[in-house]
């Protein structure tokens, strides 16, 4: 027996649902990886050849100009190597997120489903850019000396991570995005300067100290520093850590907050 | 009587302007009320007391239904109709979940499906297999069902040769087939059919019906939405009608169907003006407008072989003037059937006085379907309009077929926009089998 009433204003995910309808999930994910990767060599170019320039670039301008290269422990191509690689991820994941639920507005409006699978779907084809370019980065990492380190499995934890404040950002956005069509450019702003706010092309240490508790209350900080030490054998700074997961998992809690509030007229408003 | 398979009550919908739905404020509205609408808020205080918020907001909420009710048994195969904007696409989107009603309550006994549309989903980029599994998936099917009846669907759809083709590639024809075999192999116990015939070829539209009908047959339970009356007399049992997101109507697929051409009230066939809203200037005004059988009645269905009158009665206020009146035809899909006027009988321009002019439409001469009249009335040189009423009255031409009509023993789909009957003529010209170029 299905029961349909109306609906309160703040509304718990669905889980149950949400399980229910995992193939539809899969396979929206798969459409978008599919038609990403059709021209096979187009699409898997497009997920290495991206951070590859970014990092050539930043590693001219930050490290050797900028001079960033000498605060660094180690390598700052390797430093580099393993900031863009979670950001590269986080930021194309909020980006495709937050466009996907006007993208399939013709779902939305014609379909019932868990709405949330649509965002959720949107970072499939990140997540598979992702493992494309972590594969090609393995040979990279062995030739600059980045040995086997015990540390080393936390680096997939990292990464659920990042994948996690993917979703949390992404879904929020694609809300927004649907409600008020400015945020679509306010997306492209907004992680503009959440790059800068991240340490992806500077380490730690350049927040003075007494600050950094502030500057760990962004996810990605935590996460991309985690990831980091985790990979390259470094130590971690769990401090900053700690207050970046416990921010995530608030931001998570917004973010499908601002979903679950906009969901059930989604079909209305897009 | 079973537990109803669909039961709705007190259902409402409500929109605020801009398509919002009431009840919830948004960021963008709390921001532009706060700086534009200070007045707004000052009248909701004076206004009334807290549920005075409906009201204060009354010029820009829009029930789109309200207070709908209705009970759907096991097995019925139940046609919504109404006009544009009468609450029919809002009460599907409701019972297919994809929108939530603003008050009320429906319960649902069965697995739902519900198909606003053929081809959702659909990818351009992907195979005819990749879309066949992704639209089946959006409709809900899991992955066990949709292996289990892809073959069947393949051949439905007969596209067997091109199943690794991307569909971008696939004529429109065979784009459709293939996404409506989809939708044809859903096998829920409750479906809900938008005008998903309103698409397609006449082939297409036959092919869908036909298997709309086989699960209507097989005992399941039909939502159908539909302008196509044909259809649906032909295909449902049940009708419910809405008026103005209102049940207007409800009952056996005839009464209801009458009802929605007559309009309730005033019947469709038939118009009165009140002389404070008559069409018309100060040479004539139009008083009244209606559709009549041979013998003189208003009729709302006429019989394909018979004439059709269309009657106008008017005033003529300033005499001296050569008047002539005209009539407009439409059918169904908006096309202009034909103009005629009563130039022949204009003359001798007409004195002050009440007027009745009668136009006599041939029978077999008009298709079956919906055909709306204007009418109006004019001076020719110089080219004065005194008068016109587009769409003033409607009515229904059918075809009983009884075989002595321009069908003769043929009952399939008959396209046309005139369906004459014709002389025809075959003589034998030569007793051997020689055809001329």
């Amino acid at each position: 027996m299905v029961v349909i009433e109306p609906r309160r204003a703040w509304q718990l995910v669905d889980w149950p649902a949400l399980w229910r309808y995992r193939e539809l999930l899969a396979i929206l994910a798969y459409r978008d990886i599919s038609v990403r990767y059709k021209q096979t060599v187009l699409g898997a170019a497009w997920a290495v050849g991206q951070p590859l320039l970014q990092l050539a670039a930043f590693w001219l301008f930050f490290g050797r100009m900028g001079g960033l290269a000498d605060k660094v422990e180690g390598d700052y191509s390797l430093f580099l190597l393993a900031g863009l690689l979670p950001w590269q991820l986080f930021a194309t994941g909020v980006g495709q997120a937050a466009q996907s639920v006007v993208q399939n507005q013709n779902l939305i409006s014609k379909v019932y489903f868990p709405r949330l699978v649509v965002p959720m779907a949107a970072l499939g084809s990140a997540v598979v850019d992702f493992a494309v370019a972590c594969l090609v980065a393995v040979p990279w990492l062995l030739w600059r000396g980045v040995g086997w380190h015990a540390s080393q499995w936390l680096v997939p934890v990292f990464g659920l991570g990042v994948i996690v404040a993917t979703l949390a950002v992404g879904v929020g956005l694609s809300a927004l995005v649907a409600e008020f069509r400015d945020f679509r450019y306010v997306t492209n702003f907004l992680l503009q300067i959440w790059m800068f706010v991240s340490p992806v092309a500077y380490p730690l240490s350049v927040v003075p100290g007494g600050w950094q508790w502030v500057y760990a209350l962004n996810p990605l900080v935590g996460l991309i520093s985690g990831l980091r030490s985790a990979l390259l054998g470094q130590s971690f700074a769990w401090g900053p850590i700690l207050v970046s997961v416990v921010a995530l998992l608030v931001l998570l809690g917004v973010g499908l907050a601002c979903f679950q509030r906009v969901e059930q007229r989604l079909a209305d408003i897009v | 009587m079973d537990t109803p398979a669909i039961r709705v009550c007190d259902l409402g919908k409500s929109y605020r302007l801009g398509a919002q739905p009431a009840g919830y404020r948004t960021l963008r509205e709390s921001l532009a009320g706060a700086f534009s609408a200070p007045l707004r808020r000052f009248r909701e205080l004076a206004g009334s007391d807290g549920t005075g918020g409906e009201e204060a907001a009354g010029t820009k909420e829009f029930w789109a239904l309200r207070d709908v009710s209705f009970e759907i048994a096991p097995g019925d195969v139940v046609g919504i109709v109404g006009r544009n904007g009468a609450g029919k696409s809002t009460l599907l989107k409701i019972l297919s979940q994809i929108t939530p009603p603003t008050t009320g309550r429906i319960e649902i006994a069965g697995r739902i499906a519900s198909l606003l549309e053929v081809g959702t989903g659909f990818h351009p980029e992907l195979t005819g297999r990749e879309n066949i599994h992704l639209n089946g998936a959006i409709l809900g099917m899991n992955r066990r069902e949709i292996r289990s009846k892809f073959d069947q669907i393949v051949a439905f759809a007969e596209v067997e040769q091109f199943l690794d083709t991307p569909v971008k590639r696939y004529s429109s024809g065979m784009y459709m087939r293939l996404a409506f075999a989809v939708a044809a192999h859903l096998d829920p116990e409750i479906l809900i059919i938008d005008e998903v015939l309103a698409v397609g070829d006449a082939t297409f539209q036959k092919k869908c019906l036909g298997r709309l009908g086989e699960v209507a047959a097989g005992g399941r339970t039909v939502l159908f939405v539909s302008h196509n009356m044909q259809a649906v007399t032909r295909l449902c049992n049940r009708g419910i009608l809405l008026s103005r997101g209102r049940v207007a109507a409800e009952g056996s697929v005839e009464t209801v169907v009458r009802h929605y051409l007559t309009d309730g009230n005033h019947s469709a066939a038939e118009r009165h003006w009140e002389p404070a809203e008559a069409p018309g200037n100060d040479v004539a005004r139009l008083l009244r407008a209606r559709v009549i059988n041979p013998s003189g009645q208003t009729s709302q269905t006429l019989d394909i072989r018979r004439p059709v009158g269309i009657e106008m009665e008017y005033e003529v206020c300033t005499g001296g003037q050569v008047l002539v009146p005209n009539i407009h035809l439409y059918n169904a899909d908006g096309i202009c059937v034909f103009i005629n006027n009563g130039w022949q009988h204009a003359r001798p321009p007409r004195g002050p006085g009440r007027y009745r002019s009668v136009a006599w439409i041939p029978g077999n001469l008009l298709s079956e379907g919906t055909f709306t009249v204007g009418v109006a009335l004019s001076t020719l040189d110089p080219i004065i309009v005194h008068f016109f009423a587009p769409e003033s009255v409607a009515f229904e031409v059918v075809d009983s077929l009884d075989g002595d009509s321009a069908r003769g023993p043929y009952a399939g789909v008959f396209p046309g926009v005139v369906r004459p009957v014709l002389e025809w003529d075959t003589t034998r010209e030569s007793a051997r089998e020689a055809v001329s170029a």
